[in-house]
């Protein structure tokens, strides 16, 4: 199980790569990919759209169920990855490279973890 | 407490992830994941653990009777050795449970009936015997282990005789000697499955199937054999258009709303006058392929183009072989032909999807 130690985490296992201040990439973890089993759907959040740290961002689909994904920060939806409307398989293969979306004018960062802190949480599972 | 099959420790040491599944805990897939293991009964070969599932024994002079009297298909033309599927129906017509009937001899039968109605089952059986009979549930003493896959007669024929493997669909070989390494084991293989694909579904000792799972799985290293959890099972299943009880089958669903074999003409049964007087279906089990995005599962509701709800869905999932979102579900008589073009709502959002041929996959026999 891969824990990049650049990247924020949250306790319902995405991660944050803060490009600078205001603005980042988020996406779900190895951990989280892991539980989910094959990804075969991700229904992508709306460019544009504002999204609360802690409440969904979007969805995605494994073969079994439906999950939420949740907004990691505050802001709004700047781009998404449409790489994975055809290939959602990639949020299994490198779950740290597929990104979901960039989320601009961050407003609220608060409560994430560190990969050493993300790690003892997925351990505790 | 959940009850573990008697090879739980195998599928944890394997790296199963296991889930409750009709009282027991079962693997619902492997590190492989669903989609490997879809794939592998699909192309090669694949072993599941299906020990949950319960088996009923009737025996005695008026064992036929007593079968007859509970389901919905005409017994009396069966062979020894034939399997023979059907439903228990109850008094308004409904679906109790599906199952398959094994006859041993005329008067010896296995019932095989879905592990979450287990209880359901036995006790709607005990309840409707009459006369000469001898009913038993052999479902603790019982193990079941299916091998599915195009691959699978060949894995088989490592452990014993082309002789005692079965050579058509829905017959089985009582008897069979399965030679695993140290020691000869007997059990009843048939010719049957739940994943539309050629294979096996192996009933033996609960004490044997530890031994029978690893030497399978040794006999089918080198033709891919992978062993595959009830993930992989379902959208098998759910491909082949196979129904699934608790889904396309209900309490309240009739066989004949749900397309499914039901022998009015022929012996009575429970629930046959009921399934006549409720006259002609007004829904009808359909398949639906997405064409728009998404994935659409289970109680979604179904919409005309111009928004009405004219059904329901009540299975879906991604078929990895087809490589295309499917699912089952009931709509409207009218609204039924293939074809047409629907909405699934999938938690408010609304995703495309068109009525087509059931089953969605089917193997040439």
């Amino acid at each position: 199980m891969n824990f990049p130690a650049e990247l924020k985490y949250t306790r319902t296992h995405e991660w944050v790569n803060m490009l600078d201040d205001t603005t980042a990439l988020v996406g779900i973890t190895d951990f989280a990919q892991s539980e989910l089993g094959d990804l075969v759907f991700i229904n992508l959040p709306t460019v544009g759209t504002s999204v609360v740290r802690g409440t969904p961002l979007c969805d995605a689909e494994s073969v079994k169920a439906v999950s939420d994904i949740n907004a990691p920060v505050s802001g709004e939806v700047a781009e998404v990855n449409e790489e994975l409307l055809d290939a959602p398989e990639k949020l299994n293969e490198d779950p740290y490279g597929a990104w979901i979306a960039k989320i601009e004018n961050i407003t609220d960062f608060t409560d994430l973890l560190d990969a050493a802190a993300y790690q003892a949480l997925t351990e505790e599972a | 407490m959940e009850k573990k099959t008697p090879l739980y420790q195998l599928h944890v040491d394997a790296g199963g992830k296991m889930v409750e599944f009709g009282g027991y805990l079962m693997p619902v897939q492997y590190p492989t994941g669903v989609i490997a293991e879809h794939m592998a009964v699909r192309q090669k070969a694949g072993l599941f653990d299906v020990s949950h599932m319960a088996e009923l024994a009737l025996s005695g002079p008026d064992a036929v009777a007593n079968i007859q009297h509970l389901v919905t298909a005409d017994i009396s033309g069966m062979v020894d050795g034939q399997v023979k599927y059907a439903m228990f129906c109850n008094e308004a017509g409904g679906i109790v449970d599906d199952l398959v009937i094994c006859r041993q001899a005329a008067d010896r039968y296995v019932l095989v009936v879905n592990a979450g109605n287990h209880e359901k089952d036995a006790a709607w059986v005990e309840s409707h015997l009459f006369g000469d009979v001898d009913y038993r549930d052999i479902s603790d003493e019982v193990a079941q282990l299916a091998l599915q896959g195009p691959a699978s007669g060949r894995i088989l024929s490592k452990l014993c005789t082309q002789e005692d493997i079965p050579a058509k669909y829905y017959t089985f070989q009582e008897n069979c000697v399965l030679h695993l390494g140290s020691r000869d084991i007997t059990a009843l293989v048939s010719q049957t499955g739940y994943t539309g694909e050629f294979g096996f579904e192996i009933y033996c000792a609960a004490a044997d199937a530890a031994d029978l799972w690893n030497a399978l799985l040794a006999a089918g290293a080198d033709e891919g054999l992978i062993p595959c959890g009830l993930g992989a099972r379902d959208t098998l299943r759910l491909e082949a258009a196979m129904p699934l009880y608790g889904h396309e089958m209900t309490d309240d669903i009739s066989p004949k709303e749900a397309g499914l074999p039901c022998k009015l003409n022929g012996k009575d049964f429970i629930g046959r006058d009921a399934i006549i007087a409720r006259g002609a279906p007004t829904i009808k089990r359909v398949g639906l392929k997405v064409t728009g995005r998404g994935i659409v599962r289970e109680h979604c509701e179904l919409l005309s183009k111009d928004g009405r709800k004219v059904g329901h869905t009540t299975s879906g999932t991604f078929c990895p072989y087809l490589n295309y979102g499917a699912a089952m579900g009931y709509v409207e008589l009218a609204e039924a032909e293939i074809g047409k073009q629907l909405d699934a709502d999938v938690r408010g959002r609304k995703v495309a999807v068109e009525i087509v041929p059931l089953p969605f996959y089917k193997i040439q026999r």
